[in-house]
Formats: C-alpha cells, sequence, structure tokens
C-alpha cells in the first residue's frame, strides 16, 4: 500500500498518520484502532481522564512503546528513526526535586542527540541559551533546578525539548500543578512556538485549553478528533462518562457571582 | 587521638599506615560512585550487588582451598560475582518493570546463602567477621594497588562521560530518546559501582557497605548544588568520617568499621535535621 504512494507526495504535510493503531498493557487494552493524522502546524491538545491513554498515545508517537497492531508512521518513519526531530517534555512531577543539576544543565541534555561526542560545543550552548529566551526564562539559565517553582520548572523542560530544534513538539500534562496566571504565560509561549513547529499536548484540563489549541484530540480508548469551536457539552460527557460543566472562561460573571434560573 | 598520631608516625605500624591510605585514595571511587547511587536511587541494588560479593567469596575460597587453584584468591571470586549481580541486576530493573524489589530481594539472600554454603563446603575454619564487618587494618600493599587502580578507572569514566551520566541519572528516557544508550550507560554504572563495593567490602564489609557508599553522598546532597561539587564533597566527607573513624576505633579499641559507620551515620542525621530546621524557620520569617 505504501509503495502506491508517489515519492514526490509532500510528506511534510502529515507529521504523524495513525492507521488502525491499538495498544495494550498485559492484555488490558489502553487504545483501539486509533485512526488518527496530524498536519503540519497543528496545535493539538489530548485531552481525556487519567487512565485513557493520553500518555501512552505520546509514548506511541515517541516510539518509547510499540503499537499492539496497526500502522503508525511520523514524518513518513518509524518512530524511532525521527527521534532527532521529536521535542518530548515528560510530566514533571517524576522528577527528583533535590537532584544537583543546574538550569543550563538541564536544557543542554536536549543537544545530546546532536553532538557527536560527550562534550557540549559551543553552538549547543548557544542553542540552549536560546531555548531559554523562547520560554522567557533565560534569567533563570545558572539556577539550581530544585529551586525553581512548578510552573518554572515545567519551562525548562519546555526549553529542554525545545533545544533539541524539534519539528514536532510533544507535552505531557504541561499545565498539571502550575498556577493559572503560570497557565496563560505557557499558552502564550506555546502559541508562537506553533509558528515553528507543530504541537500536541496531553492534558486533562479542558475548558480554558480548547480557546488556544486549534483542534482537541478525545482520548479515552478509542479516539475522536474535534476541532475546537465543536466542542460541547454533549462531547465532554462522552469522554468523560459523566455530567462536567464547561467553564466558560470567556464570560465574566459580575463579583457577586449570578444565579442560574 | 595523640596516641592514634603517635601510632601512625611510628615505622613499625605499616599496617595502621596502610589503612590510612587505603581510607584515603577509596575515598576517591565511593564519592564518586556514592554520588551516582544517591542521585540515581538506586542503593537498594548496590545492596544487592554487595550480598553477592560474599557468594562470590565463598566461591573463591572454595576453588582456592578444595579445588586446589591457589592462585584463586577469594578477591578475584568477589570482583567476578559483583559484576555478574551488577549485570543481572541492571538487566532486571531495566526490563521487569513490576517484580524488580522482589528479583533483587531473592538475588540478595542468594547471594549471601551460596557463600556460606561454600565456605561450610571449604575444608578448614574461616572467619567469616572480616568479611561481613570488614577490616581495615588486614589491608595489604597490594589491596593499595587496586585501589589506585579502580580511583583512576572510576575517575576516567564519570570524567569523560560526566554529561551522558548526568543526563541517564536525572532522566533516563529522555537520554535514550536522544540516541543515548541509556541502558548501556546504566549498566556500566551498576558496574561500576561493583567494583566499588568490592573494596568497601574491604574497608566496612557487606553489611555495612551502603551506608559508607550512600551516606557522604547524601551528606554532601545537602550542599552541593552541581552533580561534580556533589562528588567533590562526598569524597572529602568520606575522608573525613574514615580517618575520624578509624582513630576513634584505635583509641577506644573498637572495630573500626562500625566506628565509622557510626560517625557517617550521625553526622547524615545531624546535617538532614539542620536542614530541615533551617527550612522551617526560613518558611516562618517569609
Amino acid at each position: 500500500m505504501r509503495n502506491d504512494i508517489p515519492q514526490e507526495t509532500p510528506m511534510n504535510e502529515r507529521i504523524a498518520e495513525l492507521k488502525n493503531v491499538s495498544f495494550a498493557y498485559n492484555r488490558e487494552p489502553v487504545l483501539e484502532n486509533v485512526n488518527l493524522t496530524i498536519k503540519k502546524g497543528e496545535f493539538a491538545s489530548i485531552v481525556g481522564p487519567n487512565g485513557g491513554g493520553k500518555s501512552t498515545l505520546l509514548k506511541l508517537l515517541l516510539g518509547l512503546l510499540r503499537p499492539s497492531s496497526g500502522e503508525l508512521t511520523v514524518f513518513g518513519n518509524t518512530p524511532e528513526k525521527v527521534r532527532h526531530r521529536i521535542g518530548y517534555m515528560p510530566q514533571h512531577a517524576q522528577f527528583d526535586i533535590q537532584f544537583p543539576v543546574t538550569v543550563m544543565e538541564v536544557v543542554l541534555m536536549g543537544r545530546l542527540g546532536h553532538t557527536r561526542g560527550v562534550r557540549y560545543s559551543k553552538k549547543d550552548r548557544h542553542i540552549a541559551d536560546r531555548s531559554l529566551e523562547d520560554v522567557h526564562i533565560a534569567n533563570l539559565a545558572k539556577r539550581s533546578f530544585s529551586d525553581l517553582s512548578g510552573g518554572q520548572r515545567q519551562r525548562v523542560l519546555i526549553a529542554r525539548a525545545l533545544s533539541c530544534e524539534p519539528d514536532l513538539l510533544l507535552l505531557d500534562e504541561p499545565t498539571a500543578n502550575i498556577d493559572p496566571e503560570a497557565e496563560v504565560v505557557l499558552f502564550e509561549i506555546l502559541k508562537t512556538l506553533n509558528k515553528r513547529m507543530t504541537i500536541l499536548f496531553a492534558t486533562h484540563d479542558i475548558g480554558f485549553v480548547s480557546q488556544t489549541v486549534k483542534s482537541v484530540i478525545c482520548v479515552n480508548r478509542c479516539v475522536v478528533v474535534h476541532p475546537t469551536s465543536e466542542i460541547t457539552g454533549e462531547i465532554i460527557k462522552d469522554i468523560y462518562g459523566g455530567e462536567i460543566c464547561m467553564i466558560r472562561h470567556d464570560h465574566r460573571c459580575s463579583e457577586e457571582g449570578h444565579e442560574h434560573d | 587521638m595523640i596516641d592514634f598520631i603517635r601510632a601512625f608516625s611510628d615505622p613499625d605500624n605499616v599496617f595502621l599506615r596502610i589503612a590510612i591510605y587505603v581510607a584515603t585514595l577509596s575515598s576517591i571511587s565511593f564519592g564518586i560512585i556514592g554520588t551516582y547511587v544517591v542521585t540515581r536511587r538506586i542503593s537498594y541494588l548496590a545492596g544487592a550487588i554487595s550480598h553477592c560479593v560474599f557468594g562470590g567469596i565463598g566461591a573463591g575460597l572454595y576453588v582456592q582451598k578444595k579445588i586446589g587453584m591457589t592462585w584463586f584468591e577469594p578477591m578475584y571470586g568477589a570482583i567476578l560475582s559483583a559484576i555478574i549481580a551488577a549485570v543481572i541486576i541492571g538487566l532486571v530493573s531495566l526490563y521487569a518493570k513490576q517484580r524488580e524489589d522482589t528479583v533483587i530481594g531473592a538475588l540478595w539472600a542468594i547471594g549471601m546463602a551460596t557463600g556460606l554454603i561454600f565456605i561450610d563446603l571449604t575444608p578448614g575454619y574461616f572467619d567469616i567477621t572480616s568479611y561481613l564487618f570488614g577490616d581495615i587494618l588486614l589491608l595489604s600493599i597490594r589491596d593499595l594497588w587496586m585501589v589506585v587502580f579502580l580511583d583512576v578507572l572510576v575517575a576516567a569514566v564519570s570524567l569523560y562521560f560526566y554529561h551522558v551520566l548526568l543526563a541517564v541519572c536525572f532522566d533516563q528516557e529522555f537520554a535514550g530518546l536522544r540516541g543515548v544508550r541509556s541502558g548501556a550507560f546504566y549498566i556500566l554504572l551498576l558496574c561500576l559501582t561493583s567494583l566499588t563495593i568490592v573494596l568497601l567490602v574491604r574497608v566496612v564489609g557487606i553489611v555495612m557497605v551502603i551506608a559508607l557508599l550512600t551516606l557522604p553522598a547524601a551528606v554532601a546532597g545537602q550542599f552541593a548544588r552541581r552533580l561534580w561539587q556533589m562528588m567533590l564533597l562526598a569524597i572529602m566527607f568520606c575522608v573525613l568520617f574514615t580517618w575520624t573513624g578509624l582513630a576513634l576505633s584505635y583509641s577506644l579499641k573498637l572495630s573500626s568499621g562500625p566506628t565509622i559507620i557510626m560517625i557517617a551515620g550521625i553526622t547524615y542525621i545531624v546535617t538532614i535535621s539542620l536542614s530541615k530546621l533551617r527550612k522551617k524557620i526560613q518558611f516562618k520569617s517569609e
């Protein structure tokens, strides 16, 4: 089938493609028959309940996990072969807070696959500096990673992913454990970055996100894609399996609040 | 203390001088590897390796005395079993995610049991307490050369691969995604740990290995802001603990191993208590 596609097909238009992809942990199905196409320039949010398969989807795209069945290509290739083009920010809760490391050292880790050898070059440091500027924390470069707040740590991890100079940026729960102001700034940053790269991020928080992102990939064992304007209470109810109210961030109540009739 | 210094300068007291040299030089390996063990959180794996070392010592004694290969020192058995244990434990922790602790616990006990059974099978009487609790005063010039060799190896590897090992310890998954063979580096780290443990067994014995490997690094971790700073501080603390431990044990006629560990342990508890207290005061003043 794949050979039928002429070579001159602009592969760069399709960043990732999943065809009937299923994945199971110890026979427990996590994702079933997922069909998904990520186009270049996409800014998509992967939403769904905990354990619904959001992180699994990201890990499949990274090649950290292999599909049990189905076909998955990233940049027209197997994920393992194109990892150098993917930047990844894992959930930050997994880090050892006391680890003795500076912000700069963490960001430089993103250069590891690009430098041949075991020392960082001047160019690596330059790219790391620029990545820190991209997320507005160049001033923190010399600080200890353990001294930072949750939101700052999050941005350091994004800078680390950016120093890979990725074409595709994957973020796992970038909004977890950060305060709302930091979240607003974070999405401004991502919006700017989206001009240069395709962005996919997993989140379980949906109300706010839907305003900045272009489309929403709903994951709960199966995958459904919606453009952001289409998100309704019904869709959320289907995905989360219960009555949930959507917070109207675009609407401001008076200070006393308002009453429902 | 005065009599310790006098004993140290006494030309006939060769064993004490060697002990001090070994303690000082081996602190380099202990500090560097201890830092990796603490930051990568593998002290439990190090404990299992140290007990497998006892299996190797037992097997070494058996081969030497019963089979009659007189050149085969128990130390060779120890090194061999430590490397084998490091590779097995490394593979288990990389690939057997769920039952990791059970498998490692089993290896821990099997290593110990193997050693005791080999010692039963070997004719003659052996005092195993020096292996269990260490006896730094039994060290020879050859041990000193072994320490120097290990220091050079550990320092060379950790300097050359500093950035890679830092990345592997901080976030193994991410390092792997960047094309670093993180599994191989993890096993390399465990192999270096196991060699260091063999040496540590000579100094403080199998039972207390984990303490001298982790406590200096853990104390250093309270002050260090970067990995290399933690290594340097850990080396300094290790020298401090072994020197004062040796001096105290000599003056008070106590076993050297437990004395060293007591000093390291008390220092650790005092430093973490003080830093907790400091944080509380800072928090209140804010």
